[in-house]
């Protein structure tokens, strides 16, 4: 635990050092109220996904059919709204139908006991192709402004994204639900050691399937988000989102084996990837340069945890 | 327990997001367009210099905007404006948004942009014209009250015409003749082959004979393979005409290394990169497409125009494009380019894209 905080510790550290060179090398404009709208609006739905992933990769286990969900609760709103349903029936189905998209990545990955990484490489590709099927190659866009609105403008009087908000009530329950109660405890006890965790009494499967479901559900909530963001329902939206998604989660220090790693060390990563991303674009950095430092940071990401670690150990052994 | 509770957290969230009463597509009203700024134009008016202008292709990376790009440059050198070209490595509907958003933060004049999709982009343009920049689209527009003008490459009657004249010209006035295009349901390649239609009706092509339309799915496979089940369907074809990039292409190679070369002719819509083999081996005698160079100057020159407030975008303004002589704006804010250009072997090794 001491080693995860002090990886979490340089967490901030580097958003700070990335917060200050912003805002010296682009004279004030970096943290000046616009560019962290549009920030917030970038990592609105990386940081709404990167919730329930958090719990499901702790547990040991992987979803990366997030973006595909994504993009088919994006072609059902479109789809729905086409049909003539209204918006307030339309969303609660969508996010229903993501929880369904996830209760049968968790169906397969707990009663059948298949890889989750080989179970949502495959449903990856489902989800994606139902959504194509949904919708085609078309786009949906005439929503009303009430509701796009929601994607594009500030809360009144302030200069946060309304998403950011949604994405922060979600962290707190999230949060409170993997740091402070005996399913969280659960949680990481099946990451660090299945077999153990079963043999302790904890419902492995179930928390499991729960993980998936919340990961099906929240993806869907992000479709909406992303869907009134460019009020434009489309199948091909966000792809390839849940590269981004993971890379943050694994930035913010949670162990790739599972067992290890909290939620603000992801808030951290979300917003370190995020904040990066979006002062490299500021500067006019070529988008070469942008695909490098996000590969990197990536690979630091995996790397400087699990160094860390056996510095500590080391220290351990070595008196 | 747990599952029940955190889903219902989520729904009602969900649920909370939307306002009261039902809202579907009929209750919902159209979203009304934004009127052009109220500024009045001065076609007198100099053309600013140190503008700064944004490019923002579809894609960075592709051949066909690196060449638009170099139009902007060049048109961005003619009037000392500072042209900076930016974008996405992925053609995702999306991903051009955060560019246009970065643009309005670092308070650029104008921004040229080619949309990856039309209403994605809409919503962060209207955004940064309410901040001041002049937004102009080339090749593909955005939805219209986000823009203030499209740069058209060429109209319809344009592009299906020319092709029409091509096919003519290459295949001596008369026999039958084929349309290999897209897909069934390609917006632009449809109302090309309506307008291909309605040009062979006329008495200078009424040597030709339009006898069939196959679709080749924009898929190099598949349009090589219905190339070659046109030539056995159809004994006496004289000439393809193949507007789409992919499947004149295909066509090319198909008929090169066929009995067929040189005595079918083809002719399409295609990049000279990728026909330079098939033209200089004399399978093609000709095709057509516009010069994207072109597209990336007028459209700087127009970004230029309009941030120096000689135009508005309003119908009927005219201004100045440079090298490109005059243009007028048409309805709905559109300026068309001109016909495309037509490459042959004499002229095909000018152009790299």
């Amino acid at each position: 635990m001491r080693n995860l905080l002090r990886w979490e510790t340089a967490l901030v550290f580097l958003l700070i050092v990335v917060a200050l060179t912003g805002q010296v090398s682009t004279d004030g404009s970096f943290l000046s109220g616009g560019n962290l709208f549009y920030l917030g609006l970038d990592i609105g739905e990386i940081a709404l996904i990167a919730l329930p992933l958090t719990l499901v990769i702790v547990a040991g286990e992987i979803d990366l059919s997030v973006a595909s969900v994504l993009g088919l609760a994006s072609a059902l709103v479109g789809w729905l709204w086409n049909a003539g349903w209204p918006l307030e029936t339309i969303l609660p189905v969508v996010v229903v139908a993501g929880a369904l998209a996830g209760a049968v990545n968790g169906l397969l990955v707990t009663r059948l006991g298949l890889p989750s990484l080989a179970v949502t490489i495959g449903t990856l590709a489902l989800y994606r192709g139902l959504a194509l099927v949904v919708l085609g190659d078309t786009a949906v866009a005439d929503f009303p402004a009430a509701y796009t609105d929601f994607g594009t403008t500030p809360v009144p009087g302030t200069d946060i994204p309304y998403p950011i908000v949604l994405a922060a009530v979600l962290a707190l329950l999230f949060g409170v639900a993997l740091h402070a109660s005996s399913f969280g405890r659960s949680v990481y006890a099946i990451g660090a050691n299945e077999e153990g965790a079963r043999f302790s009494g904890i419902r492995v499967k179930r928390v499991k399937l729960t993980l998936f479901v919340l990961a099906g559900a929240v993806a869907a909530v992000a479709g909406i988000v992303y869907t009134f963001r460019f009020s434009s329902a489309r199948a091909d939206n966000g792809v390839g989102l849940e590269l981004a998604v993971v890379a943050a989660v694994l930035l913010g220090g949670v162990s790739i084996f599972g067992g290890r790693g909290s939620l603000f060390g992801v808030l951290a990563g979300v917003l370190l990837l995020g904040g990066l991303r979006n002062l490299l674009i500021l500067q006019d950095t070529s988008t070469e340069v942008l695909t490098i430092v996000t590969g990197l940071l990536l690979l630091v990401s995996v790397l400087a945890p699990s160094i860390t670690r056996r510095v500590a150990t080391l220290r351990k052994v070595t008196p | 327990m747990n599952t029940r509770l955190v889903l219902a957290l989520v729904m009602s969230g969900a649920v909370a997001l939307t306002a009261c009463g039902g809202t579907t597509k009929d209750s919902a009203g159209q979203q009304t367009g934004a009127a052009t700024g109220s500024a009045k134009a001065d076609p007198n008016a100099p053309l600013k210099e140190n503008l700064k202008i944004t490019f923002l292709p579809k894609q960075v990376n592709n051949p066909y905007f690196a060449v638009a790009q170099k139009g902007a440059e060049n048109a961005g050198g003619s009037i000392k404006a500072e042209v900076k070209a930016t974008g996405p490595s992925d053609a995702a509907a999306s991903s051009q948004v955060t560019y246009i958003n970065t643009a309005a933060q670092q308070r650029q004049d104008a921004l040229v942009i080619s949309a990856n999709d039309a209403n994605a982009v809409a919503p962060a343009l209207k955004s940064a014209r309410s901040q001041g920049l002049k937004v102009v689209t080339f090749d593909s527009d955005a939805a219209p009250d986000a823009r203030d003008v499209f740069i058209n490459q060429a109209t319809s009657n344009e592009i299906a015409a020319g092709q029409v004249k091509l096919i003519s010209e290459a295949v001596g006035g008369s026999g039958e003749i084929a349309i290999l295009s897209a897909t069934p349901n390609a917006t632009n390649q449809n109302a090309w082959i309506e307008v291909m239609k309605t040009e062979l009706a006329k008495p200078a092509y009424a040597g030709l004979k339009l006898v069939e339309t196959a679709y080749g799915n924009d898929d190099d496979q598949t349009s090589f393979q219905k190339t070659q089940g046109l030539l056995q369907a159809h004994p006496n074809l004289k000439g393809i005409i193949s507007p789409t990039t992919v499947g004149v292409a295909a066509a090319a190679r198909y008929l090169s290394s066929s009995e067929y070369k040189g005595k079918v002719q083809l002719t399409g819509l295609g990049t000279p990169n990728q026909m330079r083999k098939f033209v200089q081996d004399g399978t093609v005698k000709s095709f057509a497409l516009w010069d994207p160079s072109k597209l990336g100057y007028l459209a700087t020159r127009t970004a230029a125009a309009l941030a120096s407030g000689q135009i508005t975008g309003a119908e009927g303004e005219k201004y100045d494009a440079g090298d490109l002589g005059e243009y007028t704006i048409g309805a709905k804010g559109e300026v068309v380019l001109g016909p495309p250009t037509v490459f042959t072997k004499d002229n095909i090794d000018q152009f790299d894209f």
